[in-house]
Order: structure tokens, then sequence, then C-alpha cells
């Protein structure tokens, strides 16, 4: 357990310098930061000395490092488009993106596995085939496509859903909520639908697999004999040993929505961490890319690691194997 | 996606067959017949949706192969775009003609027309990068595993970090990055190549783990260590003897892939860092529409965004059914 503890933490060491190094790379082989500095008629010699001030005349090793000092702190210089510090940026738009990606995650587990425990009870059910072809159009459908067509139904149309913005929200300190007003409730349902409707989908393919092989299996086969009832035999039997690769699953997915946020927030014009991004990309604005890009490493290395571990508790075999393994 | 290259062969089979001796008539006929005998083309007939997706598909592809024939008419000649012309609705409702039949867009774009030239445009993006990462994963996959060593630990752990972001991460980075490191006023021109670059590179990974594990298996075969004993060089075994035997799993995951390449050049387009409105694709046809929601000109987007779906629904499906057709378990 330990080996494997430490395996993984080195490996996530690994993963977060390696985005560190392209974020750092970033930044100073991207344009030349003293040119987006200073004006033009800045001496040659004022340049070298501001040059020399910034340290961009260390070696690479040291300037390296103490990017990754700064990073650690938070500090990754000034937005080139708002001339504001990123960091500062980045906690305005953070509470947007994180309150919007777990409505959208609760949204895909609550109903996405529901909706896999029945089509993979009740398989040749008519609810079931309508179910599984939705959740082929669900894959299929391009994300931003949903939000078009959501827009157009319920804004557009009908008239009943804001189309863009987080509606109105409330200041904790640092932290903005939108889910303490009705307007704020108004404008996340279109966005949290459009985000959890693929995730929403892949649940439910996978629980209704998995739901398939186990119920084959035969201590179900056992459990019924011994004239167990349905609801002990599906719920407290098959639906327990579903669970394992759907925790993994849901971990890991719950880093893909903060990615595919980005389209999300686009489409809505969520002012979240994803929109930022895109403006970054679209205006090169390298210290906002780099900043988001160490960022969202982070976020994936601690929700790999956590699944990781998750993994290990939840499946007794695994630990088992490893400790029998250590002891011979 | 099989059974309309086999009745692709159908055709030019028979035209080519005819001066050739009849012997090679027989034997080409023979060889149809297995085709249509054989459990791949039964599989194919028994599921409609299979047949369903595959016309669907082949209609998209061969619409967007003939574009400059068909199309009514050429949304990319200034000359030919008159501005009252513009935000008609489609042919069926109040005020639309024959003449648009889908309606046009704010600048007088036939949308038909339009839609035709971008999915010509986004199957090239989507093939050309599932070609190219195909390409880069087998090659590396391939040194891989023959190496092993340094050689496999450096690729593998390259392949590990790209594994841990999902690939429309790594797209919209790569393709960010671009977009500062070259000059702007060559962006718009090579902006598909970048593109295709972009979703090669963020997509390779699959086609690595996939061929470095099957080297792994059969390097250490019999045929290999033969070839190995007689003198042959390791080039030649690699490329002649072992690429062959690892590269069925491969075209799977090509086909599976080809879909996901369309919906990521189609996504990073929407978002304004794909095809430039110069040369749209489906994705940028959709952005372009998305402006004129509000106004009420709803068809601009929303039949670009059809076609975009079921373009990846059919190949989607045709994928699906390929891979359980090749997988022995299902049988």
């Amino acid at each position: 357990m330990i080996a494997f503890l430490v395996q993984r933490l080195f490996q996530a060491v690994l993963v977060m310098l390696a985005v560190a190094l392209i974020a750092f790379a970033l930044f100073n082989y991207v344009g030349d930061p003293i040119n987006s500095m200073v004006g033009q008629d800045t001496s040659v010699t004022e340049r070298e000395r501001l040059r020399q001030d910034l340290g961009l005349n260390d070696s690479f090793v040291v300037q390296f490092a103490r990017f990754v000092g700064r990073a650690a702190r938070g500090e990754f210089g000034l937005s080139y488009q708002q001339a504001r510090p990123v960091g500062q940026i980045i906690l305005e738009k953070v509470p947007a993106t994180i309150e919007l990606s777990f409505l959208a995650a609760t949204l895909a587990l609550v109903i996405g596995v529901p909706m896999g425990i029945y089509t993979g009870l009740h398989r040749r059910s008519w609810l079931s085939e309508l179910l599984l072809a939705f959740s082929l159009i669900g894959v299929s459908l391009p994300t931003f496509l949903i939000g078009i067509l959501l827009i157009l139904v319920f804004s557009v149309g009908l008239g009943w859903l804001p189309s863009f913005g987080r509606g109105s929200v409330v200041q904790f300190g640092w932290w903005s909520s939108g889910l303490l007003t009705f307007e704020g409730w108004r404008a996340i349902i279109m966005p949290a639908v459009t985000l959890s409707l693929f995730q929403m989908t892949l649940i439910m393919r996978l629980v209704r697999a998995e739901m398939i092989e186990v119920l084959r299996t035969d201590y179900i086969k056992f459990a019924r004999a011994r004239g167990l009832t349905n609801r002990a035999v599906n719920f407290g039997h098959a639906l327990k040993n579903t669970l394992v690769p759907v925790i993994t699953i849901a971990g890991l997915q719950l880093g893909s929505i903060i990615a595919f946020a980005i389209i999300t927030e686009t489409v809505f014009q969520w002012p979240g961490m994803g929109l930022m991004f895109i403006q970054a990309v679209t205006f090169v604005d390298i210290p906002v890319m780099a900043a988001y890009l160490v960022l969202v490493g982070f976020f994936f290395v601690v929700i790999n690691l956590v699944v990781d571990l998750l993994y290990h508790v939840v499946d007794p075999r695994l630990r088992v194997d490893r400790d029998r393994i250590g002891v011979g | 996606m099989w059974s309309t290259r086999g009745s692709g062969s159908t055709a030019t089979g028979s035209a080519l067959a005819e001066p050739r001796s009849a012997q090679a008539a027989a034997r080409s006929a023979s060889k149809l017949r297995r085709i249509f005998d054989g459990d791949l083309w039964w599989s194919f007939r028994c599921s409609p949706v299979t047949v369903a997706a595959a016309l669907v598909a082949l209609g998209i592809i061969v619409g967007a192969l003939l574009a400059p024939w068909i199309a009514p008419h050429d949304p990319f000649n200034p000359a030919s775009l008159s501005l009252l012309d513009a935000s008609n609705p489609p042919a069926w409702l109040h005020g639309g003609s024959w003449t648009f039949p889908l309606g046009t867009d704010n600048q007088g774009r036939d949308i038909l027309s339009a839609i035709l030239y971008g999915s010509r445009l986004s199957l090239l993006v989507g093939f050309s990068a599932v070609l190219l990462a195909l390409l880069l994963g087998v090659a590396l996959g391939l040194l891989a595993g023959w190496r092993g060593g340094m050689t496999d630990a450096i690729i593998m752990r390259i392949a590990d970090v790209e594994l841990s972001f999902p690939a429309i991460l790594i797209a919209l980075l790569i393709d960010g990055v671009a977009r500062g490191v070259l000059p702007r006023d060559a962006q718009s021109e090579i902006a598909s190549s970048v593109l295709i670059a972009a979703i090669a590179l963020s997509f390779w990974v699959q086609y690595a783990r996939a061929v470095r594990a099957s080297t792994l298996v059969e390097r250490n075969k019999e045929y290999v260590q033969a070839a190995r004993v007689i003198g042959v060089r390791p080039v030649t075994i690699v490329l002649g003897h072992l690429l062959p035997n690892v590269l069925g799993p491969v075209l799977v995951i090509a086909t599976v892939n080809l879909a996901l390449a369309i919906l990521t050049e189609a996504t990073l387009s929407f978002l304004g860092v794909g095809l430039p409105p110069t040369q749209p694709s489906l994705g940028t046809l959709i952005r372009n529409g998305n402006d004129y929601l509000f106004s009420g000109d709803w068809w601009i987007s929303l039949f670009p965004g059809l076609v975009l779906a079921a373009l990846i629904l059919s190949v989607n499906l045709l994928g699906d059914w390929l891979r359980d057709a090749f997988n022995p378990k299902l049988r």
C-alpha cells in the first residue's frame, strides 16, 4: 500500500513538473516578454537593464525553479489583455466553473445511475430501448450543439430561461455563489444540463453494462436460489458490485467535465475559467494560458490520485493481492 | 464502412475485368463472392441500423466529394453573393425560395452549398488527423516496443502525461501555442494544417499504446527470432514482419476515432480557434449562425448542426459495428 502510494505520488509530481515545464516554455519562448512590456522608444541599454532586473538572463534551471516557486504561490504575472494579476482574475472565475461542474456531475450521477440500473434490469422493455436511443444521441450530439438547441427552444422560442451569464450572485469573501438566488438557479439550469448530458449517458451505459455482466454471475444465481427478494438481489448484491468501475469512471469524468466546461461556458457566456481560457487563446494572452494550464493540470493530477486511492480502498481484491506480494 | 468500400470495388472490379482474361475475371468474381458470403457482410446486412448509418455516411461523404459540381451556388465567390439575398429562410417557410433550399446566412451565402463545402473540410481534417495520429502512434509504438529500455520509458511517460488530460484540452493548447508562435498573416492559410497537427498530436497515444503492447508480444515469437537468426536487418523485421501483425487493433481504433476527430475539429472551430470564416467547416458555420440565433435566423446554425450530428452518429454506429464484428468474443 505504501509503495503504491509513493509510486503514485511520484508519478503525480512528474506530471505536474511536465505541465509546469510546458507552461514555463510558453512564457519564455512565445514572444518576447520585454517587447510586450516596454514602448517602442525604449533604448537598447534600457531593455538590457530591464532584462537583467527581471532575471531573464539567468540560466534555464534558475528561471524554471523561480517559475515553479512563484506558481506554487499562485503568482503568474500580469495578464497581457487586462493588465491585472492573473491570480486575481482566476480567483474571480473559479467559483463559477466549480459550481457549474459540480452541479453537472451531480446531475449526471443522480440521473445516470438509476437509468443505468433500470436499463440493466429490464433489458427488453420499451423504456429501456428509448433510454438507449437517447444515450446514443447524447454521445453523438456535440456539446455545443446541445447548448444551441436548448437556447433555441427555452430562450428564443419559449423565453423561459436566460441564455447567458450567471444571473445574480451573492458574495462570500472571494467566493461568489449563484446558487442562493432564483435568478442564479434559472441561469445555471441549461449550462448544467448541457454539460452533464454526455457524462450522464456515459454513466448510464457503464452501469447498464456492468449490471448485465454481474447479473450473469453465479453468486446472483445462488442468491436467487436462496429465495432472496428481487430487491435484495438487485440492489444488495448486484448494484454493490457494479459500483467499483462506476466510481473510477465517474471520478475521472469529473476531470473531463472541467475540460468540457470550456465549450459549455463559451456557448452560454458563463463567466468561468473555460471562457477565460478561450479568450486567452484568442488573444494569445500567455500568462493566463499558462496559469490555466497549471491549475487544470493540478486538478487532474489530484483527481487521478484520489481515484486511484479510492479504487484501492473500494476493491478488496486489489488490497489482498498487493499485501500478498508485499509479504511473499 | 467496409461494405461501402466493398461495393465500390464491385463497380470498378467488373469494369476493369472485361479487357482482362476470363481467368482473372473469374478470380475477382470469386473474391467478391467471398466478401459477400463472409461473416462481415452477413453481420452488416442483419443490422438495419448499421445499413442506415452506412447510407447516411455515404450520402454525406459523396455530397462532400462532389460539392464543386452539385452545390447550387459557390459560397466562396464574393462576386456571386448579394446582400439582397441575406437571411432568407428555408424554401418551405414564408419568404423562402427554392433558389436557396435551406435559406441563406447574413451575407447571402446559400446554406446548402456552404454545408456541402463545409463537410468537405470537416471530413478532410478528420481523416487527415486520424491518419497522421495513426502514423505517429504506430511509429512511436513500434519504436518503444522494439527498442525497449530508455526509448520505451521516454515515449511511454510522455504518453502517460498526455493521457491524464482530455484530448480536446491538448488539441486546444497546441492550437493556442501555434497561434502564439506563427506569424499572424499566415495563420488563416495554414489553419487546417495546424488543426490537423493539433488533433493528431492529441490522439496518437492510443495507437502507440496498442501497438507497443502487441509489439512486446510479437517480438518474442518464433518468426521474429527466425528472421533475426538468418540476419534480416532490424528495419526490415520491424516494417516487414512486425508491422502487419500489430496493425489489426489499430485499424479498429482508427474507425472509432474518426467520429471523435470530426467532433474535435467542429468543437475547435466552434470555439473560434479552428478553421477561419473564410474557409468554414461545419463547426465554423455553426459558430457563424450562433450570432444570429436571437434575431430568429435559426436555420443558419441548425442545418449545419444537424448534418454534423448525423455524420458523427453514423460514423459512431459504423465504428461500433466494426469493433463488434472484429471481436471474436461476441461472435
